[in-house]
């Protein structure tokens, strides 16, 4: 749409064509933040919970596999999350004494151990 | 014209005088061009907006409105896209708004130092975005677990469950409840082929993260992104910002590129770009995981 200096590669979908999630990714959570005379934090806004639906099915899963590269970024290692795999564990836990309780237990229960401890 | 307090200043950017003109038909937020706001060498774009959209009420209400939300973002991010292929702005996040021209030059005057001190350390840079994505991994460990797993690193007592576990991934459940033996023996089993999945996963993108910042001037990693509302497939597990000189951008994408060849085995390489160094405009200069050389 305007003018791209000759050295430049096309673009790769960062015009018109850019995913959203890419583009809500920058403007919302990247850029510098200067206080206006407007007075609005995005966080304080239900917009938490767009930044909330860009990354959090990702993160649950991933921290569950031992991704945790950005568990740095105070923003996004509040805590929520893991309760969630705290509560998918007693799930577990709970689905295994009910299936131990119709069956003969020491196999299962000894690899419980060892899987969950 | 006389009626300013029904309009307030949105600023899309900061950035050095331009030294070519933005295209004429550019237009941003409420389809309206920006303009320049030179103050003391640095420059503000900036656009009119109508106060009942951006004051503090209407514009929190708005915020909660993704799809006014969407076409805000499109309006800011084609601003800044048009600036970067003129000049190496320093973008401001969504909804920076003042009241009039004079709230904005305040604001150059105060952030003086900070702008040029930014402005400096992406000089002459642009912003490359390089994801990876994993085709589901749940669904495709499932099947390839129970049919036709060729790799050889099972344990024999998982090979014992096969009857089992493909009988489950036939689609149909088993008339009667798993025994907990088989039940855990199944779970592993499903957890070793994820495992396996994800640890090469994880291993590609760290490779392929160590590489390209080896080429570039600094690196951010981000939080995956969910992919419902990326509408890509599979599942993000690298997200990386890559602040690399425009001389080199060329060989980057060439870099990424080549990628692509061995993105075998599930896991495809997204790269967008070229955007405004986003994410890389903190005042602090942090190492964002092992960036080549530092300013």
């Amino acid at each position: 749409m305007t003018a791209t200096p000759g050295r430049l590669p096309d673009p790769y979908g960062s015009g018109g064509g850019a995913n959203l999630a890419d583009i809500l990714e920058r403007v919302l959570d990247k850029g510098i933040v200067i206080a206006g005379d407007i007075k609005i934090n995005l966080l304080d806004i239900e917009l938490l919970t767009i930044k909330l639906r860009l990354i959090v099915a990702s993160v649950d899963k991933a921290r569950e596999m031992g991704i945790d590269w950005w568990e740095n970024d105070p923003a996004l290692s509040s805590g929520a999350h893991r309760g969630e795999l705290a509560q998918e564990n007693a799930e577990l836990r709970r689905r295994i004494e009910e299936l131990e309780g119709r069956e003969s237990l020491e196999p299962a229960e000894k690899e419980s151990r060892e899987r969950y401890q | 014209m006389s009626a300013t307090s029904d309009e307030l200043r949105y600023v899309y950017a900061v950035c050095r005088p331009l030294d070519a003109p933005l295209a004429a038909d550019l237009t941003g937020v409420g389809g309206v061009p920006p303009r320049q706001l030179n103050h003391e060498g640095l420059v503000a774009l900036v656009g009119p907006v109508p106060a009942r959209d951006f004051a503090e009420e209407p514009l929190r209400a708005h915020l909660e409105d993704l799809d006014w939300l969407s076409e805000t973002a499109r309006a800011h991010q084609r601003v800044i896209g048009a600036l970067t292929s003129v000049t190496c702005p320093l973008p401001l996040r969504l909804a920076t708004v003042f009241r009039d021209d004079s709230g904005v030059r305040a604001m150059l005057q105060d952030g003086a130092e900070r702008f040029w001190r930014i402005l400096d350390r992406i000089d002459g840079c642009v912003e490359w975005g390089v994801k990876v994505h994993m085709e589901s991994p749940d669904h495709s460990s499932d099947n390839r677990s129970s049919d036709n797993r060729t790799s050889g690193g099972h344990s024999s007592d998982i090979r014992s469950s096969d009857k089992q576990s493909s009988a489950t991934a036939g689609g149909e459940a088993p008339e009667k409840p798993l025994s907990g033996r088989d039940y855990l023996r199944l779970r592993r089993q499903q957890r070793t082929a994820q495992d396996e999945g994800w640890k090469r996963a994880e291993a590609f993108a760290q490779r392929l993260h160590e590489e390209l910042s080896r080429h570039a001037d600094d690196a951010r990693l981000h939080a995956p992104q969910n992919s419902s509302l990326s509408d890509t497939p599979g599942r993000n597990i690298l997200n990386a910002a890559y602040l690399v000189p425009r001389a080199h951008s060329e060989e980057f994408v060439e870099l990424v590129d080549a990628t692509k060849d061995e993105d075998a085995a599930g896991l495809t390489v997204e790269l967008t770009g070229p955007w405004a160094a986003y994410s890389f405009t903190g005042d602090d200069v942090e190492s964002g995981g092992g960036a080549g050389r530092s300013r």
